[in-house]
């Protein structure tokens, strides 16, 4: 049993603390969210220049990592400096997805997206599939030897930035079964293919995504027809172990503020941290802190296991109660100050809270924990 | 990071499960998993089957009979145990006093004592708490006046655990009661025959006796019986604390107790269904479950860095709060599961061999329920641990 990190994960955590310290400062990150890219593509190419992506992939795709606790330690740090540039959706799921199911010539794609020169999008959720990930209605038709998709995504983040997206849609099958789904490399200059994109809430921009007859040829399908449910399945895996490690970083960042406040910050002639009222609450803070970091640690160092699915679903729910008790209890401890904008904490609240809103939330997360402890 | 063990630990659990398989007697395991008392015998006799094997004092020195065991074969023995129903160590003489003197007592002390707690001779108690010193327990008032060759001590002692079946208490007196509060303090240890003391039962809500009050008046003590220097007792009570809080975090037992819910939770119905299938109840189970995998690891990181040296400070608080936060939730489960055969109240069906009211698990679950309100009370109340984390870590 060990718990440190290796030299190299340790060196990466280092490098990538000390230029996100440097350069991504309150002020800055301000500018890039609202920004009409909502991402600024020097600290994209600086990253990239770092390696931070590198790490997120194998050897055998060009990478130099991609194991869970290699995601771990790149997202628990651009969540503690509340990083809003689209590493999950570029490198974990697009490239991910390429790299998984992609031929020869596919994969040079992701050679692209190490070296910071592609972006992609996970054109997956529908209107109506919340966060089931079998539920597909967008559908692909053979026609004409090549293939055409209908369909409408909807909150596809960092849409309107990929070159291409990468659409499910179902080739045979019920609305809600897992055999059946496709996966397809669609350009961003498809014909029929339309984006209404928009900023969120914890920046970053998304768009909802209609689909309409749109042809492509079938060298465009990735992986086998209907078969890509294990592979969704898989990188939706390892983005929840890069969410669970982000909200960490950013609990960390919370609560580190929040001392910082309460240490500093005087009322009735004494730091406010003084008053056991305030003290007790930030303890149990911190302890639920070091309970958010064990279940990081348990989702990245089972995400290769047959334990997989269990062990994240417990993570993203422990993750998802005691980050909202982050965010709630540092905004309440901060008082006034932590209502507006340009203080940090808002916006590394907002993450904390809204990564709970992506791939299944802390009741989701509960109920399939309760399945899977059955199965 | 690794999270799984190294081969020598899991050839140690397999020796530790063998071990239990073969010497832990039936009727123990079955008493513990009812949740009946032990008794004396009961527990002396676990005590004796592990001093045969050199497993009684895990974290003894080899140098005083002990098995040195690091901190993750300690947690791997622990975790095994509360498994395999085994009884806990009685803690008091082993891994409380044994502790102090081996650091703090003379070569005399050790060579008497140390060996009568192996074997057994001697059953220890604890004289720490006051009716008047609780969580604060540096005001402790009971005085011991230097007399000749002997103390003169009087005063009240209390909570003190299973002090109806000691020989010896050790305690803290007051020697000098001019000195600042934490400085006239001295730990003495006596001997429970000696005219003057006196043991009362303090009967707990769930109706077991647990707990006494113990009452001293002008016992004479002989001064050979002051560990280390006088005034200095509130160090050793310190260092005693310390010890006092290893396997604080009673993964162990939670995880014991988590798979008696669900072995209740499957054979009681609601609705025509299994209890594990309602869903409120189910979510309920979940969570507890969920929380207490990220405190195993948690609980094995902090074990990690001891093994390798590095003492836990606030992380021992942490630990304490958030165990027993969840081992008391479980207990509430099991109340919960147990359903209208929850209510009654099973002291004596316990202790007899009389036919259980209801299903033979829900007799005890209730009254453990209240009996482990304790959890969150003594060694520290959770609130204490709170103070403690908050100041180390505002640095306040």
């Amino acid at each position: 049993m060990n718990f440190d990190l290796t030299e190299e994960r340790q060196m990466l955590q280092d490098t990538l603390r000390r230029f996100l310290k440097d350069r991504y400062t309150t002020e800055n990150r301000n500018k890039i969210i609202e920004s009409e890219a909502g991402f600024s593509a020097d600290i994209w190419t600086g990253l990239a220049e770092l390696g931070v992506i590198g790490a997120l992939f194998g050897e055998d795709h060009g990478g130099f990592g991609g194991a869970g606790f290699d995601i771990a330690v790149v997202f628990e740090e651009l969540g503690r400096a509340g990083v809003v540039e689209p590493f999950l959706d570029t490198a974990i799921l697009g490239g991910g997805l390429i790299a998984a199911l992609g031929t020869d010539d596919q994969q040079a794609m992701v050679e692209q997206v190490i070296g910071g020169g592609l972006h992609l999008a996970f054109a997956h959720g529908e209107p109506t599939s919340r966060y089931d990930l079998s539920r597909v209605q967008t559908t692909a038709k053979a026609e004409d030897d090549g293939i055409v998709l209908n369909g409408r995504k909807a909150v596809v983040a960092n849409a309107e930035a990929a070159g291409h997206l990468i659409v499910s849609a179902r080739e045979s099958g019920a609305a809600d079964d897992e055999a059946g789904i496709s996966l397809f490399l669609v350009p961003a200059e498809a014909k029929g293919l339309t984006l209404r994109g928009y900023p969120m809430l914890s920046g970053g921009r998304a768009a909802e995504v209609t689909l309409d007859d749109v042809r492509l040829p079938t060298s465009a399908r990735l992986g086998a027809a209907g078969d890509a449910f294990g592979a969704i399945a898989t990188q939706v895996a390892a983005a929840n172990v890069a969410l669970a490690a982000e909200t960490l970083g950013a609990m960390e960042t919370a609560t580190e503020l929040t001392r910082d406040y309460l240490m500093t910050r005087k009322q009735f002639g004494r730091p406010i941290g003084t008053f056991q009222a305030l003290a007790h609450r930030f303890s149990d803070l911190l302890i639920e802190l070091e309970q958010a970091r064990s279940a990081v640690i348990n989702a990245a160092g089972h995400l290769d296991t047959a334990d997989r699915d269990r062990q994240i679903a417990s993570a993203r729910n422990l993750i998802g109660r005691a980050g909202r008790l982050v965010a709630e209890e540092s905004i309440q401890m901060h008082g006034g100050i932590a209502m507006t904008q340009e203080y940090e904490l808002a916006h590394i609240a907002k993450r904390i809270v809204m990564n709970d809103h992506r791939f299944g939330d802390t009741d989701y997360h509960l109920e399939r924990f309760i399945a899977l402890s059955a199965a | 990071m690794d999270l799984s063990y190294s081969p020598e630990d899991i050839a140690f659990r397999d020796e530790v499960r063998a071990f239990l398989a073969e010497k832990l007697p039936k009727d123990t395991a079955e008493k513990i998993r009812n949740g009946e008392e032990l008794g004396k015998e009961g527990q002396e006799r676990w005590h004796a089957l592990l001093n045969e094997k050199g497993w009684l004092a895990p974290n003894w020195p080899k140098e005083f009979g002990g098995a040195e065991w690091n901190a993750v074969q300690r947690h791997i023995f622990e975790e095994e145990c509360a498994f395999a129903n085994a009884p806990r160590i009685v803690p008091f003489g082993l891994s409380m006093l044994a502790p102090v003197l081996q650091k703090f007592g003379s070569k005399a002390q050790c060579d008497h004592y140390l060996p009568r707690i192996l074997d057994g001779t001697d059953w220890w108690c604890q004289g720490y708490s006051e009716p008047g010193a609780g969580s604060d327990l540096a005001s402790l008032k009971t005085r011991a006046v230097r007399e000749g060759d002997h103390y003169i001590v009087n005063g009240q002692k209390t909570w003190t655990t299973l002090g109806q079946y000691a020989d010896w208490i050790f305690c803290l007196v007051r020697t000098d009661p001019d000195a600042k509060q934490q400085e006239g303090i001295s730990f003495l240890l006596i001997d429970m025959a000696t005219p003057g003391v006196e043991v009362r039962p303090i009967i707990l809500l769930d109706g077991t006796h647990e707990v006494n009050e113990v009452w001293f008046t002008d016992v004479k003590v002989p001064v050979e019986n002051l560990v280390g220097e006088e005034n200095k007792g509130w160090t050793y009570a310190k260092y005693l604390l310390t010890h006092e809080r290893t396997n604080i975090a009673g993964v162990g037992a939670s995880a014991a107790g988590l798979d008696a819910v669900k072995r209740m939770a499957r054979a009681e119905m609601s609705g025509g269904k299994p209890l594990m299938q309602n869903p409120q109840f189910a979510a309920r189970i979940a969570q507890v479950e969920i929380d207490l995998m990220a405190m195993s690891t948690t609980n094995l990181r902090i074990i990690s860095k001891a093994a390798v040296g590095q003492a836990p400070g606030v992380e021992a608080s942490m630990l304490k709060v958030k165990g027993t936060i969840i081992r008391q939730e479980i207990n509430d489960l099991a109340r919960r599961a147990a359903g209208p055969y929850a209510m009654p109240f099973a002291s004596e069906m316990v202790e007899g061999d009389n036919d259980p009211i209801g299903p033979d698990y829900a007799g005890p679950v209730a009254a453990q329920y209240f009996n482990y309100r304790k959890l969150s009370i003594f060694g520290g109340s959770n609130e204490i641990q709170r103070g403690i984390i908050a100041k180390v870590k505002m640095g306040g």
